[in-house]
């Protein structure tokens, strides 16, 4: 046998996983992969551009995730580079490090999202705030839809919007309850902001430092109680001298 | 083979690129493997050169797609990524499956033993041996793939050869 008939021959098959490594690498595939939450299993999803996903694990997630992205899905390990910040973030309920695709959303609603992602743990905020920081104050029902479409759940705290009458809100992760858990594991009751509600309590200032606040601000939160005084509107609280808290920055 | 994909790939990328994976994949695979005489490098080196080839296919308008001609694209791909491979690999991320963590290696019978002789080529004679006799292209695609002119291929090739003989009756 000649050489170069020696050399034809030496082609194998296609090693195993070529194909999927190429469609993961790709984005023309997600991976997906299980997680530990406060409310039980969640798949987190991801491609090359960041987590696209978080959902509850049962039996339908592959389903629901091919029909609103419209992508296959293929059980993976995420990135090295930043894999290993997905159960901080879900743990912190931030992003952090970890990088998100919200391709799957608008610009406006990825700006949203966004300012969400910078609720802090253990701190609701109204859905007005977000318009408003958003620089869109009118855009209250917008930023609300926004908040809907939340396709990282948990990671961005949507879960930290709740309306301004007090009611915790719908949740798209599995229902309300789940809303209700999340509050109560990260320190804040939710029977105690329906209490405020009813009260028609929405922010509350400190009198020694004139400063006013949202009422689960940690700053009005470490005020001596003796301290605090309530009030129905920034305007209330502005008439008697008290200025907007510059780091949960009150609107509306 | 390659001009129904051209066309395929300029009116739906995303529909057609699985296919040019299959149908290169092996070709890719086995010609790096050869060069490098190393399964997780070749393996590396091949879906690197995959997802650089659609990123660049994505920013493309559909008549640079329907003209080029493909393999030898790749390959100049591939043979870049080749020579930065130690540079760049802490900066690649890498994608594995979960189930096949650390894949089985493809090699066939015979492929150390040939690996071993096609080491005793330098590195020029080696691609083009390779792309030439085990891949079975072209001279024209060679020289496009490689970037070095014709006659240098051929030169390559011919020596590359005389060595090969030189070490199989040096091994009787």
């Amino acid at each position: 046998m000649s050489i170069e008939t020696e050399l034809s021959a030496l082609i194998g098959g296609l090693p195993d996983g070529m194909s999927e490594g190429v469609a993961l690498g790709t984005g023309l595939v997600d991976g997906f992969d299980f997680y530990e939450s406060a409310i039980g299993k969640v798949v987190v999803t991801f491609n090359p551009e960041g987590v696209s996903s978080l959902d509850i694990a049962d039996k339908d997630f592959e389903d629901r995730f091919s029909q609103r992205f419209e992508r296959p899905l293929m059980r993976a390990e995420a990135p090295g580079s930043w894999g290993k910040h997905i159960s901080p973030a879900i743990e912190a309920g931030r992003p952090g490090k970890l990088p998100v695709d919200l391709r799957s959303v608008t610009a406006f609603q990825a700006d949203v999202l966004g300012r969400t992602a910078t609720i802090p743990k253990g701190e609701v905020r109204p859905y007005a705030w977000l318009a408003n920081e958003v620089h869109r104050p009118n855009a209250v029902r917008a930023a609300g839809s926004a908040v809907a479409k939340n396709p990282i759940p948990l990671i961005i705290p949507c879960h930290r919007v709740v309306r301004a009458d007090g009611h915790i809100g719908n949740y798209s992760l599995g229902g309300p309850e789940n809303k209700v858990d999340l509050l109560e594991h990260e320190g804040t009751r939710p029977d105690w902001l329906e209490g405020l509600a009813t009260k028609h309590v929405r922010f509350q200032g400190d009198s020694s430092t004139s400063v006013v606040c949202h009422p689960t601000c940690h700053a009005i939160r470490r005020s001596k109680s003796a301290d605090v005084i309530s009030f129905r509107s920034l305007g209330e609280a502005k008439d008697e001298g008290f200025r907007p808290c510059e780091v949960c920055r009150p609107c509306c | 083979m390659m001009d129904n994909i051209g066309y395929a790939l300029a009116t739906d990328l995303d529909g057609a690129f699985p296919t040019v994976v299959k149908q290169m994949g092996t070709r890719l695979y086995w010609g790096l493997r050869r060069i490098s005489a190393d399964h997780q490098e070749a393996e590396d080196l091949t879906q690197e050169t995959f997802i650089r080839a659609y990123k660049a296919l994505g920013a493309y308008d559909s008549r640079r797609i329907r003209e080029m001609k493909l393999e030898p694209w790749l390959w100049t791909i591939a043979l870049n990524l080749g020579r930065n491979h130690v540079r760049d690999r802490s900066r690649r991320p890498i994608w594995v499956e979960l189930e096949d963590t650390g894949t089985d290696d493809p090699e066939i019978a015979d492929g150390q033993a040939w690996d071993q002789r096609l080491g005793c080529l330098n590195q020029h004679q080696r691609t083009a041996v390779v792309l030439r006799h085990v891949i079975g292209m072209g001279i024209p695609d060679i020289t496009a793939a490689t970037g070095r002119p014709a006659g240098t291929v051929k030169a390559d090739i011919h020596r590359g050869l005389a060595k090969l003989k030189q070490v199989m009756e040096d091994e009787t």
